[in-house]
């Protein structure tokens, strides 16, 4: 009989582990092994049919299933079933891979199943030929071959610890915890483990000590065994008799952990759930007395034990039953990214930069305030500040942000009939999403709808920059042909005024410590209206040239608000304005579920010539 | 932990609460039983359980010790059996609670809780004992007509019955009614109720469960006493059935002191493990040791070399504690170790121990030791304190230099060992050094 394991074993995982599955391929490829040790997933969750995996330098696909079933039928030659799941689950997720026949090996790793189940899942394994590593465990290694999850340790440990290549020590312990430890000595006093098994820490382990210290009797790479036991349970006990009775005839190292126990009559827990020795017999320290006696090697106490295993070891390395050890060249496992990154060992160039908000600590922040710290009305920040530092990364007086708010719900909605909501609203009729509705309202923003706002500003400021009387300033707009941006409405007039823009002015009015630009276009509004009444300063041109006084009140360089509009920062204020009234006629057509729209025929004037014959030009 | 013993009145309760499952069709339980302790007020106790009025009351410690009546704490008569009211139970409750007692197994403690219960008049050879354990592959069910305080002396007369877990209703049946002991008379009325009781001890998790004596009068059943263990693990599949449960300490353990106690509310309310127990508080040998099975190796290496009487605590971290978590572990020991000088002027030891890690970073927590040695390095050095540490890992060699870094700078003297070291070498090298 070999080993648990071999190097051709494949393994379902049951949950999608990936840390541990990564480790299993990680351990596989400095093995040499052909093919990853896992072969498929179960996770009836997952929405992935794949689960990508780095084997060696290249990436892998491990299939994911929703079911055992589905997995052992896909998989037909994997005999060993790793159940990762919880406590709660691990019963059931058992029970039912005990149904497959091709599933030999069945480890359990959860903790804290109840015993009667515990109990129920052994003995229907026992009745069907299987076996059970677990439950709580970290599993099993056969070196060089496979393993099971995160026993082991890093790649760094297995390899310092030998566990990478055969070796001669049978091992197997209860505790998790201290195999590793175990798999160390043996790895510095001997050549390493043949064969390593940690059965759990319950008090009903699914497979005994004896079960594979029998099996390791009959490995032909395992020389001697080291067997950790601990203080409770009975199971020392079977290792003794198969000892005295002959059926284990290697040399067999034992210690039972626990042995302060003897000290205290009181109920003091010493570690796992089954280290409770109810009676003399389970006591470590009698365990110990008795394993001496049937001619297991134990030593004085733990301390002792790398001594005793090196003595073994070299008392079989002299009678030539172990070779001289050799070494076993280990493939170079690249560093994992994250992991060196970490350590500080390479760095990256950063493609994107960002200035304005970070979401990498324990909570999101704008421009370095804590969304927390802003979002509530007690905290004092309305909607303009949280535009502020966003936009500008800067927090501005209150007379500011209130403006910015003002404008935002000035320029929220102006009806149905303008280019932009009415694009929203056919767009909405046409059965699209709100997402695309409302892009079909935006996208009409421009120069000519909402785009007033950046114009106004640009050209107000421009004149005024330079010094040009108001008068001056129309005749030269004038010759160039330019329509004054933010000069005109459709029907307000200077004996009708429009009281969006009457509100506006009297609050920079009140509040700004000054507001040149505004009544500089205000002159200019005297000029153009002297000419027609309806030329006057509208909501557009009142924003745009309010904006750059409010930025210059703010210590804005000229420079930097001649930016600031190039940049379109200005209609982005009726952007995010105008977003709000697009979205609420969207939901208006959804409510109302109008048919497709179509425009009438006689709206239209069809003046449809025949298209003109074009002869190519030149010879 | 797995198997943990219950208070009497919880396994009582219990067994009320699934009556009508198990026994309810043919037989009945009056469940009158209410634990008390010295600050409760007997009227207010009266006034939900009237029965506390009427009758003659039992009165014993309900603490999870047995052997009661020869420890001679069970309170049942004055003059005559029977004869005890509420208010003569409740003063000698009070006399009972506060003071040291020991028992005849030697275990000493105080007495805090108490069970009060009707004293249920009848012939002893009406007495049964029924038990059942839990053991690898089989449940045992015990039987005996011979129930009472003498039952282990008539041990052979138990019938002791080895049922396979996988049996079926009918094979439990037949096993039981096989095997009753000869002694008893009515072996069917018995066998009826011992296949309801191991259905009821098997389907509600118990480990343990033993009464004795039992009592049947008719179709009405006593429990006079009971011993109960349950499988905790269960738990989550229990809830309903249990109720609300609580594992008491078991009598003659100290109470927890406040550092326990702190490390097991933080023990209880993380995903990591995190436990202390205070062995000797003056004792030389003080240990800090991730894992669970270290930990136990630790303490049987100090044990060994040293025997028990200097090794002040045992306890474990393990389960990927956070900084902040072994902080506070780290503090509550740093203050207790540090409390009083060595009587013979010799440093303290503190054994900073652990097997090689899985994937828990050793660095990381190692942040949590420093920043509880840098907090408590005064007191360190004014009682003495040597470190010694061994641990590997994940990062082990940036943690050992860390804390060999921050010990030197706090004036604490310190050796750290990594894998290359055997787990419990230091704690030979911390006491052949000083003694």
């Amino acid at each position: 009989m070999s080993a648990l394991f071999t190097n051709k074993t494949q393994a379902i995982f049951w949950n999608n582990n990936v840390k541990a599955i990564q480790r299993m391929l990680d351990y596989d490829y400095i093995c040499g092994r052909a093919k990853p040790s896992v072969s498929a997933i179960v996770h009836a969750t997952s929405e992935n049919s794949f689960q990508k995996f780095f084997f060696g330098v290249s990436e892998v696909l491990v299939p994911i299933y929703k079911s055992t079933k589905d997995a052992v039928e896909a998989q037909p030659e994997a005999d060993t079933f790793l159940n990762f799941a919880s406590f709660r689950t691990a019963y059931d997720v058992t029970m039912e891979a005990l149904e497959f026949p091709s599933l030999k090996t069945l480890m359990i790793t959860a903790e804290g199943i109840p015993e009667r189940l515990a109990q129920e899942i052994n003995i229907q394994a026992k009745k069907l030929g299987r076996t059970i590593i677990g439950p709580a465990t970290v599993g099993a290694i056969t070196p060089g071959c496979f393993k099971v999850a995160n026993i082991g340790g890093s790649i760094d440990n297995i390899v310092k610890t030998k566990l990478h290549k055969v070796g001669s020590v049978g091992l197997v312990t209860r505790s998790g915890g201290l195999f590793n430890e175990l798999a160390n000595i043996i790895s510095i006093k001997a050549n390493g483990l043949a064969e390593g098994v940690a059965i759990g820490g319950d008090r009903f382990p699914g497979s005994s000590y004896l079960d594979h210290m029998l099996r390791m009797e009959k490995n032909p790479d395992v020389k001697f065994m080291v067997l950790l036991g601990e203080v409770g349970g009975s199971d020392e006990y079977d290792i003794i008799e198969a000892k005295k009775s002959g059926q284990i005839t290697k040399p067999v190292i034992g210690w039972c952990i626990g042995t302060v126990g003897q000290y205290f009559q009181g109920p003091v827990q010493f570690g796992h759930a089954g280290a409770n020795a109810n009676q003399d017999k389970e006591k470590a320290s009698v365990k110990n007395e008795e394993m001496k006696k049937a001619g297991i090697r134990v030593p004085k106490n733990f301390n002792n034990l790398p001594e005793l295993i090196e003595a073994i070891y070299h008392r079989l390395l002299a009678e030539g039953t172990i070779d001289k050890e050799t070494s076993k060249n280990v493939p170079n496992l690249p560093e994992d990214y994250k992991a060196a990154i970490n350590a500080g060992k390479i760095r990256k160039e950063t493609n994107f930069i960002c200035t304005i908000s970070d979401d990498r600590g324990a909570e999101a922040n704008y421009a370095g305030v804590p969304i927390s710290q802003l979002a509530m009305p007690d905290t004092g920040y309305n909607i303009g500040d949280v535009i502020s530092l966003l936009w500008f990364k800067k927090r501005f007086p209150k007379w500011t942000s209130d403006f910015i708010e003002s404008v935002i719900k000035t320029v929220a909605d102006h009806g149905p009939a303008v280019s932009g909501a009415h694009n929203a609203r056919v767009s909405a009729r046409a059965g699209k999403d709100l997402i695309s509705s409302l892009c079909s309202g935006i996208l009409t923003i421009g120069p000519k709808f909402g785009g007033a706002i950046d114009g106004a500003a640009k050209y107000f400021k421009y004149a005024m920059d330079n010094n040009l009387d108001p008068r001056e300033f129309v005749a030269d707009m004038k010759k160039k042909s330019i329509p004054i941006p933010g000069i005109g409405h459709r029907i307000k007039s200077v004996r009708n005024p429009d009281k969006r823009v009457e509100e506006l002015k009297r609050y920079a009015k009140e509040h700004f410590p000054s507001c040149e630009l505004l009544k500089y276009a205000e002159k200019v509004e005297q000029v153009t209206t002297a000419k027609k009444d309806t030329l006057i300063l509208n909501v557009d041109g009142t924003i745009g040239v309010l904006m750059v006084d409010m930025w210059r009140n703010n210590g804005y360089s000229e420079k930097e608000i001649d930016e600031l509009i190039s940049s379109g920062t200005l209609n982005a204020f009726f952007v995010i304005g105008r977003t709000i009234g697009f979205i609420g006629h969207i939901l208006d057509e959804k409510r109302l579920n109008m048919p497709l729209y179509r425009h009438q025929f006689d709206d239209i004037l069809y003046d449809v010539k025949e298209a003109e014959e074009l002869a190519t030009v030149g010879t | 932990m797995a198997q943990r013993e219950i208070r009497e009145i919880t396994g009582k309760s219990i067994l009320k609460n699934n009556w009508e499952t198990f026994f309810g069709d043919k037989w009945s339980y009056d469940f009158n039983s209410v634990l008390i302790t010295k600050k409760d007020d007997i009227n207010d106790i009266q006034k939900t359980n009237p029965w506390l009025q009427k009758k003659g009351l039992v009165v014993k410690p309900d603490m999870l010790f047995g052997k009661r009546g020869k420890n001679g704490l069970v309170y049942i008569k004055n003059e005559t059996i029977g004869d005890v009211t509420a208010s003569e139970a409740k003063q000698w409750i009070d006399s009972k609670s506060d003071i040291e007692i020991e028992l005849l197994s030697g275990s000493k403690g105080e007495l805090t809780h108490f069970l009060i219960e009707p004293f249920i008049p009848h012939e002893q050879k009406n007495e049964y004992y029924l038990a059942a354990k839990t053991e690898k592959d089989v449940d045992i069910l015990y039987i005996s007509g011979l129930g009472g305080v003498d039952v282990e002396e008539n041990w052979d007369k138990t019938a002791e019955i080895n049922i396979p877990l996988l049996a079926t209703k009918e094979e439990i049946e037949t096993l039981i009614s096989e095997n009753i002991p000869s002694e008893i008379e009515d072996k069917k009325t018995v066998a009826d109720f011992a296949a309801r009781f191991y259905s009821f001890f098997k389907t509600l998790h118990f480990s343990y469960l033993e009464l004795n004596p039992v009592v049947f009068s008719g179709t009405e059943v006593h429990v006079l006493d009971m011993v109960a263990r349950l499988d905790d693990t269960a738990g989550f599949l229990q809830s309903k059935n249990w109720g609300d449960v609580d594992y008491p300490t078991a009598f003659g353990m100290t109470a927890l002191t406040q550092e326990e106690k702190d490390i097991k509310t933080m023990d209880e309310n993380s995903g990591a493990s995190l436990k202390l127990t205070l062995l000797k508080p003056e004792g030389r040998v003080w240990t800090l040791v991730a894992g669970g099975g270290a930990s136990v190796v630790y303490a049987d290496t100090i044990a060994d070399l040293c025997g028990i009487n200097e090794m002040a605590n045992y306890g474990e971290y393990s389960g990927n504690p956070s900084t902040e978590e072994t902080f506070e572990y780290t503090k509550r020991i740093l203050d207790l170790m540090t409390r009083k000088k060595d009587p013979e002027n010799r440093d303290k030891i503190l054994l900073i121990g652990g097997a090689i890690a899985n994937f828990t970073d050793v660095a990381k927590t190692f942040k949590g030791i420093i920043q509880a040695l840098d907090a408590y390095q005064e007191r360190c050095r004014d009682i003495g304190v040597k470190i010694y540490v061994r641990r590997g890992g994940p990062n082990y060699k940036i943690g050992l230099e860390n804390l060999k870094k921050a010990a030197i700078s706090f004036g604490l003297p310190i050796e750290v060992y990594g894998p290359e070291t055997h787990i419990t070498e230091i704690v030979k090298l911390s006491l052949t050094e000083q003694n």
